[in-house]
């Protein structure tokens, strides 16, 4: 049974479950809902965990590497957080992708999928977001904690892996939730580019028939999935807060 | 390549800063109606009055968990079908369209207000509890402590915050290129298709919307600094 077949087997079970339950109006699409729900949240984990050892790494290049490494730490921040989602999006896929098949050889299958390339450019994006609320969280440490890693030994990696970086999450962590809440809203823009995820399939059951309850519908799950992801980062809030620190 | 950027009939050159321009009246037009819906907002957050706060509670629950794409369609096609239903009821046969440059702007503040509100309360919050004493103090009503302490500070300290919500509306304003409005990044997309060279032009148009960021930027962080004069660091 491949990955695939599970995505259906799980859609078909809620539905089966939420059929007595839901308006006749959902439940004749309930599955498509589903899927979606299912894709959205699969980009959302992906980009989200890649995003964030991208964004770490553009953070500490930013604060601790040579002037080269810093410029381009800052320009990867400054130009994917002063550009539109929607913009890059659609440079990567209509863009990019337009040199066709004989321009971008192997690279042709990564461009020609929309999932591919919403994933890509959603890390792209988030890594940039998170780069800065790290930066901004290295940035309240202070000094003499390096300092103190330094001489007992540890190299500037590791001080910056073991001493500095938890820190940093610690305090950035609250700014980070803000952060996956608008990455996960910014999904629902993959469905510009023939992504079905959540907001594709909404887009896809509101051509049929034109019913203003398929989007509210979309709403209330959207609201579920930013529900349950508030949930779950105050779980890790909590769990981080350890050895007397707010 | 390049000659396809040009201005007048050859290229494509002023067409796209049309669109910027558009683009940037679009943010404008939802900044001026947002802000005023967010301090109404805010109002209602600071308000003794219980079901006005769970009301404004209960709104910006709901912009901060949905996508921005689906509330801008959502007004859009709302709008259409409300238009419609009012019609009927009313006994036209019409086929009113709404304009759809109000419908991004109504679907645009209607975001931006619900992160503003949050601002604008936090900013009068972060008057300092010591001058409300201080104003109580020399004999001042809650009115003139409202009007000649908390409003004229209210602005500084709203700044920062309100700076970032305008980037995030700036680069939202592309979304209404999904609704056929003739911003900049719809400009960009007819003309690469029309040229098919849809590279260049969704390049040029990241750039200018880049430049756009940047201007905003620096505008904020003078008007920060003007802001903050005389103000001991």
């Amino acid at each position: 049974m491949g990955y695939q077949d599970i995505k259906y087997a799980v859609s078909d079970a809620v539905c089966l479950l939420a059929q007595d339950t839901t308006p006749a109006s959902f439940a004749k699409y309930c599955p498509r809902y589903i899927d979606g729900i299912l894709v959205t949240v699969e980009l959302l984990l992906l980009s989200s965990f890649i995003g964030f050892f991208i964004g770490a790494l553009v953070a500490v290049g930013r604060v601790s590497g040579g002037p080269s490494v810093r410029s381009l730490a800052w320009a990867w921040s400054y130009v994917f957080r002063g550009t539109p989602l929607l913009v890059q999006l659609w440079i990567v896929y209509f863009g990019l992708g337009s040199l066709g098949e004989e321009q971008l050889g192997v690279l042709w299958p990564f461009f020609k999928s929309g999932w591919a390339v919403g994933l890509a450019v959603l890390t792209i994006n988030t890594s940039a977001y998170i780069a800065e609320i790290l930066r901004g969280g290295l940035a309240t440490l202070p000094p003499g904690q390096y300092e103190a890693a330094v001489s007992c030994g540890m190299s500037r990696g590791q001080a910056m892996r073991r001493i500095l970086l938890p820190q940093a999450i610690r305090v950035a962590w609250p700014a980070y939730g803000n952060e996956l809440i608008l990455l996960m809203k910014g999904s629902a823009l993959v469905s510009t580019i023939t992504v079905m995820d959540l907001m594709g399939q909404t887009r896809s059951v509101f051509a049929r028939g034109y019913a203003m309850e398929t989007y509210a519908y979309s709403a209330v799950l959207y609201l579920l999935l930013a529900l349950f992801l508030t949930l779950l980062l105050k779980m890790v809030e909590r769990r981080l807060r350890v050895g007397g620190y707010p | 390549m390049f000659e396809l950027l040009s201005f007048g009939d050859s290229g494509w050159g002023d067409d796209l800063i049309i669109g910027a321009l558009l683009t940037i009246r679009l943010a404008l037009a939802s900044l001026s109606l947002g802000l005023l819906f967010g301090l109404v907002l805010a109002m209602m957050k600071l308000s003794r009055l219980a079901p006005a706060r769970w009301l404004a509670e209960a709104y910006t629950l709901f912009i901060r968990g949905v996508p921005e794409f689906l509330i801008l369609l959502m007004v859009f096609f709302g709008t259409e079908k409300a238009v419609a239903t009012v019609g009927q009821w009313l006994g036209f046969e019409t086929t009113f369209e709404v304009p759809k440059f109000a419908a991004a702007v109504a679907g645009l503040s209607a975001i931006f207000a619900a992160y503003c509100c949050e601002v604008i309360r936090g900013a009068y919050l972060a008057v300092p509890k010591g001058q409300i004493e201080a104003g109580l103090a020399v004999g001042m009503s809650r009115w003139q402590i409202f009007q000649r302490i908390r409003v004229p500070q209210l602005w500084r300290f709203a700044l920062p915050g309100l700076g970032n919500l305008w980037l995030v509306m700036l680069k939202d304003t592309s979304l209404a290129a999904v609704l056929a409005i003739d911003e900049l990044l719809r400009v960009a997309k007819v003309a690469g298709e029309a040229t098919r060279n849809p590279l260049l032009f969704l390049l040029a148009a990241g750039l200018l919307y880049l430049i756009m960021t940047a201007v905003s930027d620096h505008l904020r962080a003078r008007m920060e600094k003007r802001l903050n004069r005389g103000m001991a660091r």
